[in-house]
């Protein structure tokens, strides 16, 4: 692998981690399978590349795209917990209609290019660090977000979102609206998710109508390989594994390519580490539930004879 | 204090499973009264809890709490003036958080839950304390995932965790049913000794007659969505568990086919 493909995977691994951290949340934090992914990172970008070249600040341009990307983990949480559509089935439509809205949103184009807009990777262009300017932002922009999301989750606030995602009954007796833990949590994961689409469409320049596909698949092994590789022991380490996770996806991509993989292999390849990767996750888990199962049961036989 | 009147509830009510799970139901529990609840299976004991709770709708009646009418108050918002645990140890906690952040949960029930510290120094001590009433050792493993946890501790969690804000009304259902009998006796004694300290209102099912007469202050028994005994004071004081079975068949015209009931 070449240095420039290994800086540049560090760079987009960085950029990623904020959407797979919305991943985490939605999957391993309120224990949702969340489709909403593909289409809210869309519309972080679809947002963020329309106001930037219509002249707006790509600082802006992102929390816009954050607030867009609430508004539609909303909308999946509303159809799930008002009009009781199961969660799944419900991302799925949203999903789906996002398709058309992030077309609306672009003006009726399937892609939006950024030509000598400013993005915030010019951060420290002028400065002595010009030459890593985007890893520089890439890196202080995830550990930005990666700090709030630590103290939110927790707050009383992010408590209750994560218990809710454990076990709503419990939630519930304690005096919590498991409801609106759902609508929180999953507005919160989508704006992550499509606060990482704007980055991206700043990295690369153009934001475009089908650069969501698959995003929550890739989201999800960045979470697996993560928790894999690095454990899933205190929350700080998790919310860090998910960025070694996302990062070292980076990596496995650039080096498949580099061995001459074709581009258009990528989402087979991204499928298959998923596979792989949640095999191994669930051969782990399967194992010690089993095991932790044992006693539990061999008690209720003991007391029923 | 709590008061029920004309309580009913009916499952899938218009299609061919219509049961009728509580039928008019009246209690009346006098401020600190402990009151133990036996009756065969689906005699309606779990509904008549989780109504009082708001986990179903009901279909008749009131539920008065406090002198708060909270028949038609959701869940959530009920849970304030209530303490529950269940039958299954992994309902009453979030396994994948820590003892000292399940117990935080609980203990801000009726605070304001925003972007304050969910856990505080001062809290962790409490908490410390607390936990090292229940002589379990748990006072040692704050930080450890509820999941590492045997079914007897996470019950005992639990029933610290339904008390450690003052509820109006404790509701127990079978809550010592899946643990070993050892270990039972003592989530049990755990129990009576917080309703005793907090004075405590208390419904409680049991299916262990013996354990129900020598519990509490007041025994109600259950059949077919109905409560068909009601004792206390001296009537129930002289009563044995056969006696206490010869009642129930006389009462209810059925013979009781719960051999968990017998089997105590
Ligand atoms: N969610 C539900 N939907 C439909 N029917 C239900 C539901 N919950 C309970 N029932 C029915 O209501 C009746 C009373 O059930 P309940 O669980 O209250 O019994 P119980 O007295 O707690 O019995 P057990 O000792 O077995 O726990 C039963 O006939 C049961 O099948
Ligand atoms: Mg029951």
């Amino acid at each position: 692998m070449s240095y420039l493909a290994f800086l540049g995977s560090i760079e987009l691994g960085l950029i990623y981690s904020v959407m797979a951290l919305g991943v985490f949340i939605s999957y391993r934090t309120l224990n949702t399978p969340d489709l909403t992914v593909d289409g809210s990172f869309v519309l972080g970008a679809a947002t963020a590349a329309v106001l930037i070249s219509g002249g707006g600040s790509p600082f802006w341009a992102i929390l816009i795209a954050f607030a867009a990307g609430c508004a539609a983990g909303c909308v999946t949480a509303l159809l799930n917990t008002k009009l009781r559509i199961q969660p799944l089935i419900s991302s799925i439509l949203v999903m789906l209609a996002l398709y058309s809205v992030n077309l609306r949103v672009m003006g009726g184009r399937a892609n939006i290019h950024l030509m000598n807009t400013p993005s915030i990777y010019h951060l420290f262009a002028e400065t002595a660090l010009a030459g890593f300017s985007k890893l520089v932002v890439a890196a202080i922009s995830m550990l930005i977000i990666l700090l709030l999301l630590y103290f939110f989750l927790n707050t009383r606030l992010g408590f209750a979102l994560r218990a809710t995602g454990d076990n709503e009954v419990m939630v519930r007796a304690a005096g919590i609206d498991s409801n609106q833990m759902k609508i929180l949590g999953l507005a919160l994961a989508n704006g992550l998710v499509a606060a990482s689409g704007a980055m991206i469409a700043q990295y690369q320049s153009y934001a475009d109508a089908g650069m969501g596909v698959g995003m929550v698949v890739i989201g999800l092994a960045s979470v697996i390989i993560g928790e894999v590789i690095f454990g899933v022991k205190p929350l700080w380490r998790r919310l860090l594994a998910v960025v070694l996770g996302s990062i070292l996806y980076r990596l496995i991509i650039a080096f498949a390519l580099g061995r001459g993989m074709p581009a258009t292999d990528l989402k087979l390849v991204s499928a298959v580490i998923v596979a792989v990767a949640l095999s191994a996750g669930s051969f782990k888990d399967g194992l010690r539930k089993q095991l932790s199962r044992l006693p539990y049961f061999q008690k209720r036989v003991l007391y029923h004879d | 204090m709590i008061k029920i009147t004309g309580l009913t509830k009916i499952f899938d009510k218009g299609t061919i499973n219509e049961k009728t799970a509580l039928d008019n139901i009246n209690l009346t529990l006098a401020e600190g009264e402990f009151v133990t609840v036996i009756g065969g299976n689906g005699a309606g004991k779990s509904t008549l809890l989780n109504c009082i709770a708001g986990v179903h709708p009901v279909d008749a009646g009131q539920i008065v709490l406090n002198s708060v009418d909270v028949t038609e108050m959701p869940e959530h918002k009920r849970s304030r003036w209530l303490g529950r645990v269940f039958q299954d140890p992994a309902l009453g906690t979030a396994f994948d958080m820590t003892i000292e952040e399940n117990l935080a949960i609980a203990y801000c029930k009726n605070k304001r839950r925003g972007l304050q510290p969910g856990l505080r120094r001062h809290e962790q001590q409490y908490f410390r304390e607390q936990l090292a009433l229940l002589g379990l050792g748990l006072e040692n493993r704050l930080k450890d995932k509820v999941s590492l946890l045997s079914g007897g501790q996470r019950q005992a969690l639990t029933v610290l965790m339904a008390t450690i804000v003052q509820p109006k009304l404790l509701l127990l259902d079978e809550h010592t049913a899946a643990l070993d009998p050892l270990t039972a006796r003592k989530v049990l004694a755990l129990t009576k000794q917080l309703v005793a300290e907090n004075k405590l209102s208390t419904l409680m099912i049991t299916h262990n007659m013996k354990e129900a007469l020598e519990v509490g202050s007041r025994t109600i028994m259950m059949h077919n969505g109905k409560i068909i005994l009601d004792l206390q004071g001296a009537e129930r004081a002289e009563l044995t568990v056969e006696k206490l079975i010869a009642l129930f068949e006389e009462r209810s015209g059925a013979y009781l086919a719960n051999d968990r009931l017998l089997l105590n």
